[in-house]
């Protein structure tokens, strides 16, 4: 396998990680909807907590994780930006 | 036409330049309340209020004017990442966010809120499967993307279709809502208001294209992001309900439960409507703040899942990650741009929150229902929405005592007189107004100017006349960029739709015919010019007759699995990725240099795949 196809292997499961995790704040958290809203979080019951802030926090953690380790990768493989490019 | 704008010093002054601008905005502020001290009237400083901002805007807008194709299209592609984030944000939080969203979670509760998860969710999408990639490519616009990656013009001008369609049925609710403020606190007609807020609008984009745009958006977040944040945080202290109401406000969520089984959540009839001269428009309290309502599940997520697609595919979005000076900081720029959204969209359940108790509860001074109708009918801002039709009581049961059922008001009204129901000074209504005119002018920029460019850089130089030189095409782009605005302000004059509706259907727009050419063009060398042809003719189209076959005010027949009007995006997306995956194998895989083309976009280090063309 050619350096540049193991790179995109990575970068292939990372992106199916990345939305692996997206696929449960988005959409797994919210078929449950009824049986989360009977615990709760800081007073609010968990499912409107989950809609109202959240899965919101949980994206932004995920796109910064995401970025910082897809840098990673491609440093890893020698295709990291350089400042002149 | 030398212009001050640009190159590394400017660049890196920007973190001073916009403190500076956000500093004297802060004593903008301070001075308009000590006129309010003085005496000078609400109108008045409403006024000063949206002029002061409008005219700072167009003043960058101007400074920023340019003659160079990279300025123009991509703002020189050396917007630093977290700038870009702010610029994104304001492009993305239109007056539907600003205005009517607190209001939506109101009277809609938590099948509501799954346009907060839509609208944010979206961004991973973009974030992981495209901005990158097509940062790497080096278009300018979407379409270039589509037509260099699949090759011909034909697929080039099926993009545009989606394009000038998703956009365009946008921008009429954005160029909407500037007349709606430009109205009210300007005075004037709402048909002349949208041509005030129109000249606005191209005041910001027209001489300095997406670098304008981009510089007067960071402009607009820093004012609308004030503007909303100042209240909820302002009402939540004065009445004690918290320092920082995100983190406190469980015992008011639940305190609103409480209300409502005491009053009962009752659902008025159409008859009683009718009968009792309830103005259109106007809404009351029927469905539960915070409860999920049995058996939602699949209404809840097919609308966020159209969402969060329909994001991934709005072209006025995903052409703001062409501005950044790497593939890195594109990357990271989905990140920032996600957190300044945050911001804005976590206040907006914290305000329907405030806003609804401090309403609602009859043990607080500011409580109306459970109070003698005679009594509340008296109250100045009661007396003031009643008599513009945006608040209405009705008496059903004749009891003399105002119920939840009983009261009516427009969405709208929740951000827009909260304020003033909680009696804060004026000066913060002024405020709200032009943070939602930052919202609206920065959301209709960014579409527009989308537009524009598409038409003149795909439909124009692309495909009718390769051969313009430089001035031809910036002047091309301008004169689209006027007529589009005006044909937007035609139609936004002709009051066709109510702001949300028009929004969602953007999103399932742009989900049908781009969202699969788009990611498949990325991550699948397989597919083909014919496949990308076949998936968005055959996405928009399938999606857009479902549209007809559901949509209340066309043909109004019976969705299936529940997917309304507001969702068709689903069945236009799953026609489009079918048609495009059997499409692309039945025909010859696309040649090696497509194919090479492909793996260099994978790559992010080296020269961008346009520029090396």
């Amino acid at each position: 396998m050619s350096n540049k196809d193991a790179h995109w292997e990575k970068t292939k499961s990372h992106m199916i990680v990345t939305l692996a995790i997206w696929f449960f704040f988005s959409i797994v958290v919210f078929l449950f909807g009824e049986s989360l809203n009977t615990s709760s979080f800081l007073g609010y019951p968990l499912a409107y907590y989950m809609t109202a802030q959240g899965s919101l926090l949980a994206f932004i953690i995920l796109i910064f994780w995401m970025s910082g380790k897809q840098e990673d990768i491609d440093e890893e493989f020698g295709f990291g930006e350089r400042e002149d490019d | 036409m030398a212009s001050s704008l640009q190159g590394k010093s400017f660049v890196q002054n920007l973190p001073k330049i916009y403190g500076t601008y956000t500093g004297g905005f802060i004593l903008f502020i301070l001075l308009m309340a000590v006129l309010e001290s003085n005496g000078v009237s609400a109108k008045t400083i409403g006024q000063f209020f949206l002029a002061f901002t409008i005219l700072i805007y167009a003043l960058i807008g101007w400074l920023s004017r340019t003659v160079q194709v990279d300025a123009y299209y991509v703002a020189g592609r050396e917007v630093p990442t977290v700038f870009n984030g702010m610029a994104t944000a304001a492009d993305w939080m239109s007056g539907a966010s600003f205005v009517a969203m607190a209001g939506g979670i109101y009277f809609g509760g938590y099948i509501y809120m799954a346009f907060l998860v839509g609208w944010t969710g979206g961004y991973v999408l973009v974030a992981s499967l495209l901005a990158p990639y097509l940062r790497k490519f080096g278009c300018y616009t979407v379409p270039d993307f589509i037509g260099t990656r699949y090759g011909g013009s034909l697929v080039r001008f099926c993009a545009v279709l989606v394009l000038v369609l998703a956009s365009f049925t946008y921008v009429t609710a954005q160029i909407n809502a500037t007349g709606t403020i430009a109205s009210r606190f300007l005075g004037i007609p709402f048909e002349q208001g949208v041509w005030v807020g129109l000249i606005s609008i191209l005041l910001c984009s027209m001489l300095g294209g997406m670098r304008a745009v981009t510089w007067t958006q960071v402009a607009q977040y820093i004012v609308l992001i004030i503007a909303y944040l100042l209240p909820v945080f302002w009402i939540s202290n004065k009445f004690g309900f918290g320092v920082f109401p995100h983190l406190q406000l469980g015992a008011e969520v639940s305190r609103i439960a409480e209300i409502e089984a005491e009053f009962g959540l009752v659902k008025n009839t159409a008859e009683q409507l009718k009968a009792a001269g309830v103005p259109g428009g106007l809404a009351y309290i029927s469905t539960p703040h915070s409860a999920v309502p049995a058996g939602s599940a699949w209404k809840y997520i097919s609308l966020a899942i159209c969402m969060m697609v329909g994001t991934a595919s709005l072209p006025h979005i995903l052409m703001r990650y062409f501005t950044t000076p790497s593939v890195k900081s594109a990357r990271k720029s989905v990140a920032w741009s996600l957190f300044f959204i945050f911001l804005l969209y976590s206040s907006a359940p914290m305000l329907a929150t405030l806003s609804k108790i401090s309403l609602i509860d009859p043990t607080l001074s500011t409580g109306i229902i459970g109070k003698s109708i005679s009594d509340v009918q008296n109250i100045e801002w009661v007396k003031n929405w009643i008599a513009v039709k945006q608040a209405y009581i009705a008496d059903f049961n004749n009891d003399g005592i105002l119920q939840l059922n009983e009261w009516f008001m427009r969405g709208d009204v929740v951000v827009l007189a909260t304020p003033e129901v909680a009696g804060l000074p004026y000066v913060i209504s002024g405020l709200v107004a032009a943070g939602g005119m930052a919202a609206a002018m920065s959301t209709a920029d960014g579409l527009i100017l989308a537009i524009a460019n598409a038409l003149s850089h795909d439909l124009y130089y692309k495909i009718i006349n390769p051969k313009a030189d430089v001035r031809k095409r910036l002047i091309t782009a301008r004169v689209l960029l006027v007529v589009i605005g005006a044909l937007g302000a035609f139609i936004a004059s002709m009051r066709l739709t109510g702001i949300l509706g028009a929004v969602a259907w953007a999103f399932d727009f742009a989900m049908s015919g781009l969202f699969f050419p788009l990611v498949l063009g990325v991550w699948w060398k397989r597919a083909t010019r014919e496949g990308a042809i076949a998936g968005i003719l055959g996405g928009l189209f399938s999606g857009t007759a479902y549209l007809v076959y559901v949509a209340p005010a066309f043909m109004n027949n019976t969705p299936w699995l529940q997917i309304d009007h507001l969702r068709f995006g689903i069945i236009g997306a799953s026609v489009s990725l079918i048609l495009m995956v059997v499409v692309s194998l039945a025909t010859k895989e696309p040649d090696a240099a497509t194919q090479k083309m492909v793996d260099d976009c994978r790559v992010p280090a080296g020269k961008t795949i346009i520029a090396k063309a």
